[in-house]
């Protein structure tokens, strides 16, 4: 057994040393692209692996930005999925009546971007009467959304209506994906490490004492709400070009389970949780697929046996290494130092 | 009379949602905690009606009470193994857990019968017309029956010593163990009353409306779940009063409008309500502790 610590000690102190490393990003961001770039283009992987990747791409996008108002903000927010629907629609109806087919593959970024700044906006819009309720009441109100969401959409017949939009070219391609991806985490990871940040962190940990503390909560509140709807948007922007079809039964509260439980799997207030979170569930899915519909009974099962044994989820309130920021990892390395001079630290 | 034939239909639907939101309620007025699964339980209480119709051949009483003991020993079997190691956890993990038993419960049933499914009708149903209005026996007994249980709960809850304690329970649960009230026990029977009333809602949803799946619960569980939110939360006669307004609602919405609009509207209504009411009809707010 000490043997095994001692290994594991090595590794995590050989890991360190090298996500410390100043081209530790930039290297890795330089990989993935051209990894993607190669295998969309010399078709390196089947177009099969790479529609998965795509899929743990958009579920990522999802996770994180789902992550800044159920795990730092401490909410519970279940309407994640309509406003995926409000950015794939716009997304598609963009890139289906407004663009010219030709320089589709080029504007094709400007449609996601206003896929998500329909979701943002609509975000807005619910931010500032929702917020005036607090905790299960949120839920009730995003619940609601989800669904007037679907409803509206099953009524408008110039989009489909409940036969749901067809016609997109398939834009979403995987570098594209890797790009919208890494922009995201970097956002909210940004984000979550700034001024704002701390207050988005005091909102959870006591609002009251947030407000004395001269933290605008409600700003607060609502900025990060919107910043979370943007990036669903651009999810689902993602997600129906590359479907290429689009209905609003797939925007229901299912979808928005899937997204809760991938974030409470990774765990809440946790980027590096959201990513493994995502990867998992996604990766889980598809692995399982030949045992047909028992898949479903499985995962839910493993989820329950998950919470009863770390209710946290996997990395719960926890940040793996490279997504810390600098200043946190200087102090911890003196804390530790003076752990070790002094037998014990004085708070 | 068309207003008064549908006021008839939105009684009988409200009254399913009613009996419904009620498990919700009492289960968050004791624990502080939504279950998720709760519209799966009454999912589950359908199918105990179907199979005890189909395999069992029995007549409509003791489907009713065989719906209800299972789904009960469900409710409490689930409160024990999912939920009471997690009673001390942070509340959102409780309420993912609940959020994993509903998809498990849809998906089993699923897993094992994957079509529809049609219940055979348990009573003769006759009707009576008085001039254009038409009522038939099994809308009376409906109605009538959740009544009966709505009263005999509030009964339960009001005056019986079992009742004070869930009500002292969900007062303060730190203090209410020391006056030697048996929590745990308390709980489960909770548990057992909320999950028997959606066993019962199940089996009248699968005589009213007989078509049954594995996923009909969530959408009917999420809607009771709201008209518990309407009524206020925690609040057992908040519960009764938001399941008929809500059933009241979709029923006049589908009766003059396209019958598409009517999540829509009800669900917006619900916004309204909740922005000028936060709290829900009977609900109160809590204080909060410094």
């Amino acid at each position: 057994m000490p043997k095994m610590t001692s290994t594991y000690t090595a590794l995590l102190s050989r890991w360190h040393t090298l996500s410390g490393n100043p081209f530790f990003w930039p290297v890795l961001m330089a990989a993935g692209l051209l990894f993607c770039i190669a295998a969309s283009a010399f078709e390196i992987l089947d177009l099969y692996l790479q529609l998965i990747l795509i899929y743990v791409g958009i579920n990522i996008i999802l996770t994180v930005s789902l992550n800044l108002i159920n795990g730092y903000m401490g909410e519970f927010s279940v309407g994640h999925a309509g406003f995926m629907a409000v950015g794939a629609y716009v997304a598609s109806l963009i890139t289906i009546h407004v663009i010219p087919s030709g320089a589709a593959t080029w504007l094709f970024p400007l449609a996601i971007l206003a896929g998500g700044l329909g979701a943002a906006i609509v975000g807005l819009l619910l931010a500032i009467p929702s917020f005036k309720t607090r905790g299960d009441y949120l839920a009730i109100v995003t619940l609601a959304f989800c669904m007037i969401v679907k409803s509206v959409l099953e009524n408008i017949e110039a989009i489909g209506g409940p036969r749901g939009l067809l016609g997109m070219e398939k834009l979403t391609t995987l570098p594209w994906v890797f790009f919208w991806t890494a922009l995201t985490v970097w956002v909210i990871r940004n984000l979550v490490f700034s001024n704002f940040g701390r207050g988005v962190l005091s909102i959870r940990e006591d609002e009251i004492i947030g407000d004395l503390m001269g933290v605008n909560t409600r700003q607060v509140k609502i900025i990060a709400f919107v910043v979370s709807s943007f990036f669903a948007g651009i999810a689902g922007g993602l997600y129906a070009h590359a479907l290429q079809f689009i209905n609003p039964r797939m925007f229901d509260i299912i979808k928005s389970t899937d997204i809760l439980i991938m974030v409470y799997l990774g765990g809440i207030a946790s980027i590096s949780g959201s990513i493994i979170g995502a990867v998992i569930f996604t990766i889980l899915l598809e692995v399982l697929r030949p045992l047909g519909v028992w898949r479903m009974v499985l995962m839910p099962l493993m989820l329950v046996l998950l919470m009863l044994y770390r209710p946290r989820g996997i990395m719960g309130l926890m940040e793996a290494h490279p997504f810390k920021p600098l200043r946190d990892l200087v102090t911890e390395k003196r804390w530790r130092r003076k752990k070790k001079e002094t037998g014990h630290v004085s708070l | 009379m068309y207003i008064f034939q549908q006021a008839l239909n939105g009684l009988q639907l409200g009254s399913i949602y009613a009996l419904i939101a009620l498990g919700y309620t009492m289960v968050y007025g004791i624990l502080t905690m939504i279950n998720f699964a709760h519209g799966d339980l009454f999912m589950v209480g359908a199918f105990f009606c179907f199979l005890s119709a189909v395999y069992l051949k029995l007549p409509f009483v003791p489907t009713l009470l065989l719906s209800i003991l299972g789904v009960a020993c469900l409710g409490v079997i689930i409160e024990r193994l999912a939920y009471k190691p997690l009673r001390n956890a942070p509340r959102v993990s409780a309420i993912i857990t609940a959020l994993g038993v509903g998809l498990f419960l849809e998906n089993f049933t699923l897993a094992l019968s994957p079509y529809s499914k049609p219940v055979p009708s348990l009573l003769d149903n006759t009707t009576w017309t008085f001039g254009s209005l038409s009522i038939s026996s099994l809308q009376i007994l409906i109605i009538v029956l959740s009544l009966v249980l709505m009263v005999v709960l509030d009964f339960i809850v009001q005056r019986t010593k079992t009742g004070i304690a869930m009500r002292a329970i969900s007062w303060d649960r730190t203090i209410v163990p020391l006056m030697g009230v048996p929590v745990n026990r308390v709980i489960s029977l909770t548990f057992a009353i909320g999950a028997g009333l959606g066993g019962a809602a199940g089996v009248m949803y699968g005589q009213a409306y007989p078509v049954i799946d594995p996923y009909m619960g969530i959408l009917v569980g999420w809607k009771a779940f709201i008209s518990a939110v309407v009524g206020g939360i925690g609040n057992i006669r908040g519960a009764m009063i938001g399941g008929f307004i809500l059933g009241a609602v979709e029923i006049m919405v589908a009766a003059f409008f396209p019958s598409t609009y009517r999540d829509f509207v009800a669900f917006t209504l619900l916004l309204i309500l909740l922005i000028v009411r936060p709290c829900g009809i009977l609900g109160k707010p809590h204080p909060q502790k410094m």
